[in-house]
């Protein structure tokens, strides 16, 4: 199943760069595709992790739009902090507890900590993730562990 | 209907680039390494957002926007790594972050894992 959809991806992502579509070349990038497909299988990345298509659905419909917001609010906080005059940061590290219990899990809630501006994973743990937060409020907010819960129940799907 | 998206993507476009010139004037106003690096993910995030989106209305239904979303994609996730690489590399090698408060620096230090020699 998840060779097919990785085969069915990649001749997509193909066709999507080409823009021709001729005979030769689309055979050209269905072999390639194949072939891709066999070499990841060969060393066995074809999994849950390399490719982890059931999350999609529940990444795209419900946590992405949630992360999305959290990125425009913050960034728009961060450039008054870069505007304002005195700029007034105080950088905390902080330790936040995350509770996922799946690689892709911490990765998706590391990668979101950074990808909101204001905060970054600086080093990731089994259980908790030390964060780097321009300001103490960042640094509290994330700790409240909305994020974290929304990872969890994310993961889970 | 064509002038107001065009009008939206405009608007979208001068907001990108704005963020961008925000993110570069904290670059050299932010005092440190850590601090640095939160003003720059303006740019690898809200500031390429808006651009891409805005470039996407220039572009219409087409295969360019296809193009626009998987550049978007690419961003979205290699940006985070990147710049966690960054942060990690910079503390095992014993750049420590300026500190608002300075009990936490040293219970951050004390428990830090091996690796890197402490500077301070």
């Amino acid at each position: 199943m998840r060779l097919v959809s990785t085969f069915l991806i990649l001749f997509a992502f193909w066709l999507l760069l080409s823009g021709h579509y001729t005979a030769f070349l689309m055979t050209a990038g269905a072999l390639c595709a194949l072939g891709v497909v066999l070499f990841a299988r060969r060393m066995d990345v074809v999994d849950h992790e390399g490719h982890p298509v059931h999350l999609a659905p529940r990444a795209l419909l419900v946590y992405w739009p949630w992360l999305l917001k959290e990125i425009a609010v913050s960034a728009v906080q961060v450039s008054a902090i870069i505007l304002h005059p005195r700029l007034p940061i105080s950088p905390t590290l902080v330790r936040v507890p995350s509770t996922q219990k799946t690689d892709v899990g911490r990765t998706t809630f590391a990668n979101s900590i950074t990808l909101t501006p204001g905060t970054i994973s600086v080093e990731v743990a089994e259980d908790e993730i030390l964060v780097h937060a321009l300001t103490r409020n960042g640094a509290h907010s994330l700790a409240d562990g909305e994020m974290d819960r929304r990872v969890t129940r994310f993961e889970s799907a | 209907m064509a002038d107001l998206v065009n009008l939206a993507s405009w608007i979208l476009i001068v907001a990108g680039s704005l963020f961008c010139m925000i993110g570069a004037l904290g670059l050299l106003r932010m005092p440190d390494l850590f601090t640095r690096m939160q003003a720059a993910s303006l740019v690898d995030t809200l500031g390429a957002a808006l651009l891409l989106l805005g470039m996407i209305l220039q572009a219409g239904f087409s295969l360019v926007t296809a193009k626009l979303i998987i550049i978007g994609l690419l961003l979205f996730f290699t940006s985070p790594t990147a710049t966690h690489a960054l942060a990690r590399a910079a503390r095992a090698r014993g750049v420590e972050p300026m500190l608002a408060d300075e009990s936490a620096a040293r219970q951050a230090s004390s428990k830090r894992v091996e690796g890197g020699q402490n500077q301070s």
